[in-house]
């Protein structure tokens, strides 16, 4: 009698055993796993993977847990709780993050947004020379060289996975729309024609 | 565009006034542009921002990308023919390029304050980073060997390589005297012959000394050579014949 409840008890549903499969893979894990790596590691369908991480995306949880299951970087990777983030900050760097310049974030949203793009572009956008400041970015590990260009032969720069898990970004596509960051040709046309107009006669 | 920029005072020889109101003169091409001097407005810029004291970065990166976009345009006026396409730009088209250029340069702004904003929210996030584990290597099993099998291929390469042959080293050169007779005497009974049917079956050692025997006589005067064009038969004739030859030529 004793030996049947426990079974009831003990008893993983498949789920659950999914779940404790795919817990175990993502803690060995040094960057987010996407759903398809880790059906084939376990064995699984892609759809019960899907099923067996939404559990674990409430038991890992800001409120339950230190630490937190997120889907970042087009995969799933655990982080550490935000509540803990004073101590993690005192025993650990953020070495890739710390101290972005403003000209190192704007090359970055122009990497990010027309990558694979080639330094001669960025320069042309930014309206200065950007070699210093993609080396930089190389270096931290936010941008890498990603072919090259057909016409010229000139390195061409994209975002890395890392980049979107720092920016907590799922993907490359969770950046607001183009379309969405203002400044259209015409207002600026405008403002300028308008610069023109108002001068002192 | 900030006001440091746009009522920056200009000392030029071609224009003397607000930097807006150059702006606005060039846009509409009533002042031409090779007739600016642009490293002047630069300076003029460096002096003023000394004079503030303060670093006004928008009004940096304004003016920044003003007047780049004015050494393009001016870059391009003067070599027309680099870039006829370009060149051809109406003033109108040219304001669109350059407004074109602010609103590029504003959407990269932009995005970078929403990665700034995003920056932010991740502040207190940590996660570890590291290289990726190893994935498994398969594991590579050789098929069972046979000793003997390795002991017989060693044994092949023990076995010292035959000597190479060197007999193709030793040129052996039959004296040029040799051929010097030879020629002398042939042309004790033929007044003229041809090289190449002489020399018809020799090596080709043989036949080069053959040649040099054939110098030594045009070099001593006892023969006449004559080759009709590069790689045709070399004839070769008493020098006493060719002369009466010549000589018969003339006096015809």
């Amino acid at each position: 009698m004793e030996h049947g409840l426990r079974l009831i008890t003990t008893d993983a549903t498949p789920a659950l055993e999914l779940a404790r499969t795919l817990e175990a893979l993502l803690v060995v894990a040094s960057q987010p796993l996407p759903v398809d790596e880790l059906a084939a590691a376990a064995e699984a369908d892609p759809s019960q993977v899907e099923e067996s991480l939404s559990i674990l995306e409430q038991r890992f949880s800001e409120e339950r847990s230190g630490i937190v299951l997120e889907h970042v970087a087009g995969g799933w990777a655990f982080r550490a709780s935000k509540t803990a983030s004073d101590a993690c900050a005192r025993l650990f760097e953020k070495p890739a993050e710390r101290g972005l310049s403003q000209a190192a974030l704007e090359t970055l949203a122009i990497v990010a947004y027309l990558g694979p793009v080639s330094r001669p572009e960025i320069a042309r956008i930014r309206g200065v020379n950007v070699d210093g400041v993609i080396a930089g970015l190389v270096e931290r590990g936010l941008v890498a060289e990603g072919g090259r260009d057909n016409e010229f032969g000139a390195i061409r720069y994209r975002t890395t996975p890392l980049f979107e898990r720092i920016f907590g970004l799922e993907s490359l596509a969770a950046l607001p729309r183009v379309e969405d960051l203002g400044a259209d040709v015409d207002e600026i046309r405008g403002r300028l024609e308008a610069v023109a107009e108002k001068r002192p006669a | 565009m900030p006001v440091a920029v746009r009522e920056l005072e200009l000392d030029l020889d071609a224009f003397e006034g607000p930097f807006d109101l150059l702006l606005s003169l060039v846009l509409r091409e009533e002042i031409p542009l090779r007739e600016i001097d642009l490293a002047a407005i630069i300076v003029t810029f460096v002096e003023h921002l000394a004079d503030k004291g303060e670093l006004d970065l928008d009004a940096c990166g304004e003016f920044l990308i003003l007047i780049s976009a004015l050494l393009e345009l001016k870059a391009r006026a003067m070599f027309p023919e680099e870039d006829a396409e370009l060149s051809e730009l109406e003033p109108e088209e040219a304001a669109e390029e350059l407004a074109r250029r602010l609103a590029e340069y504003r959407r990269a702004k932009e995005a970078a304050r929403f990665l700034r904003e995003r920056l932010d929210e991740r502040r207190d996030v940590h996660f570890r980073l590291g290289p990726a584990p190893l994935a498994p290597v398969a594991e590579r099993r050789l098929a069972p060997q046979e000793p003997e099998l390795l002991a017989a291929a060693l044994r092949a390469l023990a076995v010292e390589p035959p000597e190479p042959s060197v007999a193709h080293m030793a040129l052996r050169f039959p004296p040029v005297s040799q051929f010097l007779d030879r020629w002398r005497a042939l042309l004790l009974r033929r007044s003229r012959f041809d090289f190449d049917q002489e020399v018809a079956g020799l090596s080709r050692v043989e036949i080069a000394v053959a040649f040099l025997a054939l110098l030594e006589l045009r070099k001593q005067n006892e023969i006449a050579i004559a080759q009709a064009a590069p790689f045709a038969p070399i004839r070769i004739s008493r020098a006493d014949a060719e002369r009466s030859l010549s000589w018969n030529t003339v006096s015809a």
